[in-house]
């Protein structure tokens, strides 16, 4: 489903990426994992064209994408969550949620003002939409109120719950169980794994090893900018190269 | 369910709806009450400035970028309305459209090189647009009449029925600013309008979703611009006089205000912000001295420490304090 | 037209350029440091030239300390203005800053307008207002002591920035200013330092440029958003650019007004301002 060929990032001369090459089946969940600082954050930003790669192709169904603005890609079908939450904390909850079905909005400033019947009707099935999303993540008690009242657990289903409910085709989560405690990791696995018997392909970035353990059907591994291993989730472990750079670290520390 | 909650329940989802309501009632039957023609022209004033300030309301706060210059285009549409209708005899109504159109063509001409940038640069092409203008007004006398202004424009009419008197012009006014009122709630309630308010919120984010930011911040920039130029024909025509110094840049300081004031991105606070300090002066006697330190003193005030605005702000602490203790309830 | 006035067309234009050069420095220093365009920029330029008035007329001090003390009296002010007037808002958002400086821009107007009044004031130049004749063209002393200072304000400012450690400071802040929070720069120091400077080129050049112009309460207005005009010329942000846009918009700006038309002379400057930002819209210098 997503392919990417080489892709290469410098910062000023500093390669962050490294010719990493790897593919995302449809239907599973690739877990992408790597030490701080590996490049896995700047290599989200590449697919959704936040920041132009340097060098590289990337095929979103058979389409390149890798000179697509980040609008166009997220019209294709990518949806993406951010490391550092990026929630708009003045809108409600159930708006937040709102802004993640924009790709099927798609008219006119015009047509908005005068609001036509026919977007009356589709306003309030999205808002049934959206509702439904709220649901799933536990949050329906909470669709009005201003985002920036939640707590740190709740902003991250939220963003979940954005990210998810235009039922994108790829959803790329940047870190979506850092910071929270061993109970609602648990449940954002459940979630996860229920996105994608739902269809859903998913990249995963994430630290937590137990995760990706249990929910990732592939792994892949970046180590300072470079793919170092690619394969099921045993294979990866067992990888000496992986657990000299990455598990070892993990293991040192637990 | 009570009808208390029923009645509740209808009255929170039609709030906007009802609020309109009541506003244009309010409206309707102000000169009944109020029929002293100073006063009259005061709200007609109000009114006109509110068209203005939701336009430019709908940038700042939907867009997230900064115009120091809508005076200028308030001042083309009133100039062209003059000159139109004046100079050239053209008739009132379809002058209005065409300059409206014009004025939209200089907003993309400004709009697309410097919106096209990440960084504020619109608050200067907007600012030195604005002084060309008023540079333009004063020079070019032949056209412009200069410094001493262009008088003798026709009030509007809808057949033979003139709006020659305040009287008039308040339902007319009312009417069109009420309408852009309207418009202006039903964008922001759509789902354009949220996309709108992602993208004032954090530009990278409302792209992630599908929101294509650099086109949507032109369109809104000629909106606004289009509303101010609609705006500035209604001002010529209703005063039949217009001079250069009610354009400069100094006006759209108090443009800005008004926004600032009302609060960034709210539509009520808007008409708010506008109303306020267009009778400021009319409040205060001793003003004509002190003019700068209540405009400037309110805009840092505002700023300092309710930075959403007057209306918004307040608004928006009662919802969260609302929340705050709901979620307080929950927990015990 | 002969080589003689095109002669005299330059030198016009390199004096109102430096000018426009030392604001631009001006907004380039706080952008850099803060991200914000300075709209109380404008205001130094006319506190410059009214507290260098007060300085020789109701002081009486020798126009030399008049200089130092009008450019100090600005730096200072501009630092009063960034203590109690930006500082106390804790808001990040660039939209309320960028307000707010217009806000305090018009209230020190305001005051501005209340010690000196609203009546027009003449400033004496430095040196007696003999022309001088170089290569043909007349020149005033005080245009060339404009270019004097002006290079001595650069070079000082360079030297600031690359020899100092406050300097320094300021540069990591604007090259990164994550980065620089991390490893301790003070930021409130950087930004306070950044009006100063700020405070003090916009108050030289009202100091330098009001005898040639009048001295009124709203002088600063259009000298400053030229020399806004200037620093988006040159790139925003960077200061080489700044020179270079600032000298560019005074010789564009006075060959216009003599080959041209010097009624729309005022406007030139913005006309290229839309037009750079329509064809190379970072500047000529910008990254
Ligand atoms: N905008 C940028 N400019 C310069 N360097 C950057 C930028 N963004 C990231 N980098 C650098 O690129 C490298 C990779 O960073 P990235 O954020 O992708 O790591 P990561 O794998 O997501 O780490 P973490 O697990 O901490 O989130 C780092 O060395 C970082 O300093
Ligand atoms: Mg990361």
């Amino acid at each position: 489903m997503l392919q990417l060929e080489q892709v290469s990032k410098n910062f000023g001369g500093l390669p962050a990426l490294d010719e990493v090459s790897f593919g995302v089946p449809q239907g599973q969940i690739v877990a992408l994992i790597g030490p701080n600082g590996a490049g896995k954050t700047t290599l989200i930003n590449c697919i959704t064209g936040v920041l132009p790669a340097t060098s590289g192709r990337i095929h979103f169904r058979g389409q390149p994408i890798e000179a697509r603005q980040p609008h166009q890609i997220a019209r294709y079908g990518i949806s993406r969550t951010f490391q550092n939450l990026k929630l708009f904390p003045r809108l409600s909850v159930l708006d937040n949620v709102l802004t993640g079905l924009t790709c099927e909005g798609g008219d006119s400033i015009l047509m908005a003002m005068l609001r036509f019947p026919y977007l009356r009707h589709r306003e309030r099935q999205l808002k049934l939409r959206a509702l439904e999303a709220l649901d799933r993540f536990r949050l329906a008690d909470k669709a009005h109120w201003p985002a920036a009242v939640l707590a740190y657990g709740d902003r991250k289903r939220v963003e979940l719950a954005r990210a998810t409910v235009g039922r994108p085709d790829l959803v790329l989560l940047d870190e979506p169980v850092a910071g929270l405690n061993t109970e609602e990791t648990a449940e954002v696995a459940e979630q996860l794994k229920r996105l994608r018997s739902a269809g859903h392909t998913l990249l995963l970035v994430e630290h937590d090893m137990e995760l990706v353990m249990t929910v990732a059907d592939r792994v892949v591994v970046l180590d300072s900018g470079r793919c170092i291993a690619v394969g099921s989730p045993d294979e990866v472990r067992s990888n000496p190269l992986v657990l000299r750079a990455y598990l070892g670290q993990m293991e040192a520390t637990t | 369910m009570t009808s208390k909650e029923k009645f509740g329940y209808f009255f929170t989802l039609h709030r906007s709806g009802l609020t309109v309501l009541a506003l244009s009632l309010a409206v309707l039957l102000f000169p009944l009450f109020e029929d002293n023609p100073y006063t009259l022209g005061l709200t007609n004033l109000i009114a006109i400035n509110t068209i203005v300030v939701l336009g430019l309301n709908l940038f700042i706060g939907y867009a997230g970028q900064i115009s120091l210059g809508h005076a200028a285009f308030f001042g083309l549409g009133a100039y062209g309305s003059a000159i139109g209708s004046t100079t050239f005899g053209l008739p009132p109504w379809p002058t209005m459209l065409l300059v409206a159109v014009l004025v939209a063509l200089v907003a993309l001409l400004v709009g697309i090189p410097a919106l096209r940038l990440s960084g504020h640069y619109l608050a200067m092409a907007t600012l030195g647009l604005n002084f060309v203008l008023h540079t333009i007004l004063l020079q070019w006398d032949e056209v412009t009449g200069g410094p001493s202004g262009f008088s003798g424009i026709p009030s509007l009419a809808l057949g033979r029925f003139e709006f020659a008197d305040e009287f008039r012009l308040h339902y007319l006014l009312w009417g069109v600013a009420l309408l852009v009122l309207l418009l202006c709630l039903n964008l922001v309630r759509s789902g354009v309008g949220r996309g709108l308010a992602a993208l004032a919120g954090d530009e990278v984010a409302a792209a992630a979703l599908g929101v294509d930011t650099k086109t949507a911040k032109v369109k809104v920039f000629v909106l606004s611009a289009v509303l101010a130029s609609l705006a500035g024909s209604l001002f010529a025509h209703c005063y039949a006089f217009v001079s250069p110094d009610s354009f400069n840049i100094f006006v759209s300081a108090d443009l800005v205000i008004m926004v600032v004031i009302g609060g960034m991105g709210s539509v009520w606070g808007s008409l708010f912000g506008a109303a306020l300090i267009t009778v400021l002066p009319e409040w205060l006697d001793m003003f004509e001295t002190y003019k700068d330190f209540v405009h400037g003193g309110i805009l840092v005030l505002v700023l300092i420490f309710l930075p959403q605005g007057l209306v918004t702000g307040l608004i928006e602490t009662v919802r969260i304090r609302l929340a705050l203790r709901r979620s307080k309830d929950a927990a015990a | 037209m002969s080589s003689q006035d095109l002669l005299q067309f330059i030198f016009a234009g390199l004096t109102s350029g430096s000018i426009y050069a030392l604001i631009a420095i001006g907004f380039c220093v706080v952008n850099n440091t803060m991200g914000i365009v300075n709209f109380v920029q404008v205001d130094f330029i006319t506190l410059g030239g009214m507290l260098m008035f007060s300085a020789l007329f109701t002081l009486g001090v020798p126009l030399a300390a008049g200089l130092l003390l009008a450019v100090s009296g600005v730096a200072l002010v501009a630092m009063l203005v960034e203590r109690c007037g930006l500082r106390p808002c804790r808001s990040e958002n660039h939209l309320v800053l960028i307000f707010l400086t217009v806000g305090l821009s018009i209230i020190l107007r305001g005051l501005i307008k209340m010690f000196w009044g609203k009546n027009r004031m003449a400033l004496p130049p430095l040196t007696p207002d003999e022309p001088i004749r170089i290569f043909g063209a007349s020149v005033l002393p005080q245009a060339l002591w404009i270019l004097l200072l002006t290079l001595c304000a650069i070079a000082l400012l360079t030297w600031f920035f690359y020899r100092t450690p406050l300097g320094l400071a300021m540069r990591a802040v604007a090259s990164n200013p994550t980065a620089a929070a991390v490893v301790g720069i003070p930021a409130g120091r950087v930004r306070l330092t950044s009006y100063a400077v700020a405070g003090a080129l916009g108050g030289l050049a009202g100091v330098l440029v009001t005898p040639i112009t009048t001295l009124n309460y709203d002088v600063g207005v259009l000298l400053g958003l030229k020399g806004f005009a200037a620093a988006i010329l040159g790139g925003f942000g960077s200061f080489p650019g700044a020179v270079l846009g600032g000298v560019g918009l005074g010789l564009l700006e006075s060959l216009s007004a003599g080959y041209l038309s010097s009624a729309y002379k005022d406007v030139v400057a913005f006309v290229v301002l839309l037009a750079v930002l329509f064809v190379r819209p970072k500047g000529l210098l910008g990254k």
